[in-house]
């Protein structure tokens, strides 16, 4: 084999290697050591080397905490209540918004503003307005006579701010998605079912939202992702209190490697929290993989009895 | 079943006017074919009837009942669409049953109406499949079967055959003529298809530019075209036409143009003779044009052979005459060679004329 056609093989090789090198460096290295580590009894103030092995005593001792089982709760309940909200309200604004009318591009993009928001910020904004005296919710009720609602030091009403505050940023990703779904669906199909005589609201039941199933099912996995990770807006807004009653998985990790300095027990929690995402995220492309396979045997069984 | 009667019916887009006041009256049972060029408004019309696309100005009447601001399914119609349009997500027997099931039809009703139509079309063994498992003919036939199912009063097809291949359009267009014979309903058939349009309707109704340019058995629109446009339309090879003058010599009437002279059969030259222009746009299809070397000379045309192509038992040939182009059919056998010139006989009954300026037909 000749130089210029070894050199040719690695060609495609060589333009892979700048994101291979980064791949290794910013994500592959981290997780390693983040593996290794919460297998240590290690504090800040050891070097990696000091610090002494325990196995999977990080682990077993999770398991007896009752505090990280609380933030393991709250993280599931979190999620699970937000993005059913959020796919709830973002299915629905776009079926709503799906028409030619005046403006609605305007308002399509006033819809998706809240998604371009810092996080940090998101949480600085709401924490004013849930704020006890000077915020606008409290403010309102009381002008209307009603008592201020103990937005963010009561242990539900605090878990319902996030929740609030969480959904207000959130919906407008499965709006847009829904919405590019939507305008995807077949026009004809449509008017196929207008002639059958489907109303507009058999219409959406049996027609356009099993058609934007697929799409509809990786949002909701997407979402759900996310929010197993959500950190910055119940940082700022209630650092997980009043009690542990916010304090999801992140927080929670936060705090065990920043206050109470158990760098070994925080990477096996966040061992954890990746697990969880990872199952997830094999769950999203094995659905994927399903959904190709079946489109693939529908066309060989098409092509098989083409006339 | 029912008539349906379209009253001025203009479809306007903004500024933009798309018909100009369409009238068309539809007997029962019969089938009616809207053909023409892409952007006629074939389909505009059609789906206006459906209730697809708003009217703009004038009136829809289904059994002279004003439909226009009715919704689609207030009007007791099915339709076949180009792309079928199929519920990708159920299977045929779901895909056809699904506007009886919207009206919660009884199940036992519903499965004997399927099996029916099932069994009618051939569909019997795909009942339980998916529109994506499918091919092209049968996903066509499924979107059939789902229009007959409903049992509406009207059907109509909107280009239905336009998005299969050449053999099987052939195919399909002969199942729609049977399929025709048994289902006795108004039928409304779109197409820029000229040879389908000639072989389904019972009623032509050839469109250009937003206005009907005529309407009729496909026979009357053959034998009788109104102006040149249909004239040129329908029939395959093309009609030819040649730039021509109508003189008068010693009392007789002859149509001549570069490289051609011709009589004028008696009722031609009268109809020509109260025309106002004598300048003329002479019509003669390639099936009146016969080869035949012994033609007396002013009932004849002089062509010569440019390009053969041969199509089989036939060949059509591309001529010159004067500088015009003609096409006629000849039997392949016949020895000819390129550049030759024969004689072909004007069949008397073939000769069209058009008036230069409005196109309209002299006769």
């Amino acid at each position: 084999m000749s130089v210029a056609i070894k050199a040719n093989r690695l060609t495609p090789y060589m333009f892979l290697a700048p994101a291979g090198i980064i791949l290794i460096f910013a994500l592959l290295y981290p997780i390693g050591y983040m593996i290794y580590a919460s297998f240590l009894d290690w504090s800040p103030s050891q070097r990696i080397g000091q610090a002494e092995f325990i196995g999977f005593r990080n682990y077993v001792n999770l398991w007896g905490d009752e505090a990280f089982r609380e933030s393991f709760w709250v993280t599931i309940r979190f999620a699970a209540i937000v993005v059913t909200l959020e796919m709830f309200l973002g299915v629905g604004l776009a079926l709503l918004l799906d028409r030619n009318i005046k403006g609605m591009a305007v308002l399509r993009t006033v819809f998706i503003l809240p998604m371009m928001i810092a996080p940090i910020v998101v949480g600085l904004m709401w924490r004013y307005m849930y704020h006890p005296t000077v915020g606008i919710f409290n403010r309102t009720l009381k002008s209307f006579g009603f008592e201020g609602i103990p937005w963010l030091s009561d242990s539900t009403w605090s878990f319902i701010a996030i929740v609030i505050a969480d959904v207000w940023q959130w919906t407008p990703f499965i709006f847009i998605l829904a919405l590019a779904a939507m305008q995807s669906l077949p026009r004809s199909a449509l008017e196929a079912a207008e002639i059958d005589g489907a109303s507009e609201w058999q219409k959406i039941i049996l027609i356009k939202l099993p058609l934007m199933m697929p799409v509809l099912i990786v949002t909701l996995l997407l979402r759900l992702i996310d929010a197993f990770k959500v950190l910055e807006v119940i940082l700022v807004l209630t650092n997980g209190g009043p009690g542990l009653s916010t304090e999801i998985l992140a927080l929670r990790i936060f705090r065990t490697a920043q206050e109470f300095q158990e760098l070994g027990e925080a990477a096996a929690m966040s061992n954890l929290l990746l697990m969880m995402l990872m199952a997830i995220t094999i769950g999203m492309f094995a659905y994927s993989r399903v959904q190709e396979a079946r489109v693939a045997r529908q066309r060989a069984a098409a092509e098989k009895d083409d006339d | 079943m029912p008539r349906i009667r379209l009253e001025n019916l203009v479809k306007r887009y903004g500024d933009f006017e798309v018909l100009h006041g369409i009238n068309l009256e539809m007997e029962e049972n019969e089938f009616t074919v809207l053909v023409g060029p892409s952007g006629c408004g074939k389909s505009t019309t059609l789906r206006m009837i459906a209730g697809l696309e708003s009217v703009s100005d004038g009136e829809i009447f289904i059994d002279d009942r004003p439909v226009s601001n009715l919704e689609p399914k207030a009007r007791d119609l099915a339709m076949v669409f180009q792309d079928y349009a199929l519920y990708p997500h159920m299977n045929v027997a779901r895909n056809m049953s699904f506007a009886l099931r919207l009206q919660r039809r009884p199940k036992k009703e519903i499965d004997e109406k399927v099996g029916k139509v099932a069994d009618m079309l051939g569909l019997t063994n795909f009942l339980h499949r998916k529109p994506g498992e499918l091919s092209g003919g049968q996903r066509q036939r499924v979107a059939m079967g789902r229009a007959l199912t409903r049992d509406a009063g009207t059907f109509l097809f909107d280009e239905p055959l336009s998005n299969l291949d050449a053999k099987l359009r052939g195919q399909m267009r002969a199942e729609l003529a049977l399929m025709r014979q048994k289902v006795r309903k108004n039928m409304i058939y779109v197409t820029h298809d000229q040879i389908e349009a000639m072989t389904l309707g019972d009623r032509i109704v050839v469109m250009h530019g937003g206005y009907i340019q005529q309407q009729g058995t496909p026979e009357e629109l053959f034998k009788r075209p109104a102006n040149k446009f249909v004239a040129g339309f329908l029939g395959s090879p093309p009609m030819n036409f040649l730039e021509a003058e109508v003189q008068d010599l010693s009392g007789r009437a002859f149509v001549s143009g570069n490289g051609f002279e011709l009589v004028l059969p008696d009722e031609k030259a009268a109809a020509v003779s109260s025309a106002s222009s004598k300048g003329v746009t002479l019509g003669i299809r390639p099936s009146d044009l016969h080869y035949s070397p012994d033609a007396p000379e002013h009932e004849s045309i002089d062509l010569q052979v440019i390009v053969s192509e041969y199509i089989g038992a036939q060949s059509v040939l591309l001529c010159d005459c004067g500088g015009q182009k003609v096409e006629v059919e000849l039997k392949s056998e016949t020895p000819i060679a390129l550049g030759e010139t024969l004689r072909f006989a004007v069949n008397r009954e073939g000769i069209h004329m058009f008036d230069r300026e409005t196109e309209v037909a002299i006769r």
